[in-house]
């Protein structure tokens, strides 16, 4: 018998969504621990004591922290459909695509959401290079991966059910059918893919949540652009 | 462009760069030799840099067979996966993760708390800031315990080294550089034995020597480096 797996997680967070995804597509069952990150658990505290954040992944025993960690430990530790290619080359480029989107893509998709005047057009148009060079990668491909979701494709989570709730509770449009028709393809792809649905988050719940934190989200972008 | 189409191997990288010496470490940790080594100069970046790289346009680039492999890490991966040898990686999954976690860590959080310090201008800039250090430096310590095991092991990676070794290695001339202009100790045996063991163990070990700068070198260009920035305040 396997050990039991658990996710700590945020119903809200793509990071928290991309560990689910990885165990939905792997075909592991696991149990969902919301977090209230406002009055973090002791739980999180003792298997996350360096960065106290969610995802962590408890299997077992083991705690396995940093979303893009765990997802490479599900594909390595668990049988199944693999999520990251096999040839060295393949992988190679799956995790600079990856490094991509946490080191150069999210911050500025985020403020480009949040902030406002000024400041946003630079946020803006960074946002639009970025969104440009994943459209790119997609090259006519339903997924990143090919023809099933694979790595880029969790990573990329976020381009997914976020965007929609973001751009109707921000009032902001940035990822348009014009100009990347093939990134909201995949939005769409990803929405009907039938091996996602069970951890689809709930539409209402993400716009109620990102509308409760809308002033405190405008608030960190503004202090964090004028650093 | 002869010469180009027949390479098998090369590496752009700039001798001073972390990320760059912990692919020359990580190559010659499993056993890949033989290859072109190309010295960019930041200043005036190459087209085969711009045309390998053009998401960041930045050093290293590992190019194998005409195919460009970019960020450090990813690379170190790639050499680990692509290249009989020495194991970079663990071979357990847990232990893999783990290996992946303290790497970001040293990139995400170490290094950046260090950063402020070794760009410091001031004697008061430089007390304030070594202070500031210093937390990441005790989680390291505390990660190094975990990872070499009660039998003391002498590296991140166990026996040999690792990942998480060529990680935290890419910088270890510099935090030796800046130690010895300062007069500060970040790795400081009293405060972090096991750090300051490692250190050591690290540098003398045959294919860190190779593929390191002489800490002497990036002394002398760290203190220009002062220099020019006191200079230009005046």
């Amino acid at each position: 018998m396997s050990p039991p797996v658990k996710i700590i997680g945020h119903y809200a967070s793509p990071y928290s969504h991309r560990v689910e995804m990885a165990l939905q597509l792997k075909g592991v069952p696991y149990e969902l621990i919301q977090e209230d990150l406002s009055n973090k658990s002791e739980l999180l505290l003792a298997k996350n004591p360096v960065h106290k954040k969610v995802p962590v992944l408890l299997h077992g025993d083991l705690a396995i922290c940093e979303s893009l960690v765990i997802v490479e430990y599900i594909d390595e530790a668990f049988d199944g459909p693999s999520i990251l290619p096999a040839d060295p080359y393949d992988r190679a480029m799956a995790r600079f695509w990856t490094n991509f989107i946490d080191t150069k893509f999210s911050q500025p998709i985020w403020l480009a959401y949040w902030s406002e005047g000024e400041a946003q057009k630079a946020v803006v148009k960074e946002t639009k290079e970025n969104l440009a060079l994943l459209e790119a990668q997609l090259n006519g491909k339903r997924f990143f991966g090919g023809d099933t979701p694979g790595y880029l494709d969790i990573a990329a989570c976020m381009l997914g059910p976020w965007i929609g709730v973001l751009e109707e509770v921000t009032g902001v449009t940035l990822v348009n059918g014009n100009e990347f028709p093939a990134l909201c393809q995949w939005a769409k792809e990803y929405s009907s893919s039938e091996a996602l649905e069970p951890c689809h988050p709930d539409r209402d719940r993400l716009v109620a949540y990102f509308t409760e934190n809308k002033e405190k989200y405008k608030m960190m972008a503004k202090t964090m652009l004028q650093q | 462009m002869a010469a180009a189409a027949g390479v098998e191997l090369r590496l752009l990288g700039e001798w001073l760069s972390p990320y760059c010496i912990r692919v020359k470490q990580a190559l010659a940790v499993k056993g890949v030799a033989g290859y072109e080594y190309v010295e960019e100069d930041l200043e005036h970046k190459s087209e085969l840099l711009l045309s390998s790289n053009p998401v960041h346009g930045k050093v290293p680039v590992l190019i194998h067979r005409g195919a460009p492999v970019c960020e450090s890490l990813v690379i170190v991966q790639y050499v680990d996966e692509a290249w009989a040898g020495p194991a970079i990686l663990p071979s357990d999954p847990y232990e893999r993760s783990r290996a992946r976690f303290w790497a970001a860590y040293i990139d995400d959080k170490f290094f950046p708390s260090w950063e402020p310090f070794f760009k410091s201008k001031t004697a008061e800039d430089r007390a304030e800031t070594f202070k500031n250090a210093i937390p990441a430096v005790e989680t390291l310590e505390k990660a190094l315990t975990e990872c070499s095991s009660s039998e003391g092991k002498p590296f991140f990676g166990g026996d040999s080294i690792g990942y998480v070794d060529v990680a935290l290695g890419g910088y270890l001339a510099w935090i030796k550089a800046v130690d010895e202009v300062a007069g500060t100790s970040l790795f400081d045996e009293a405060k972090f034995p096991r750090l300051a063991a490692w250190a050591e163990r690290f540098a003398a070990a045959d294919a860190v020597r190779d593929a390191s700068p002489a800490v002497e070198d990036i002394v002398v260009f760290y203190k220009k480096m002062q220099a020019a920035e006191t200079g230009a305040e005046h």
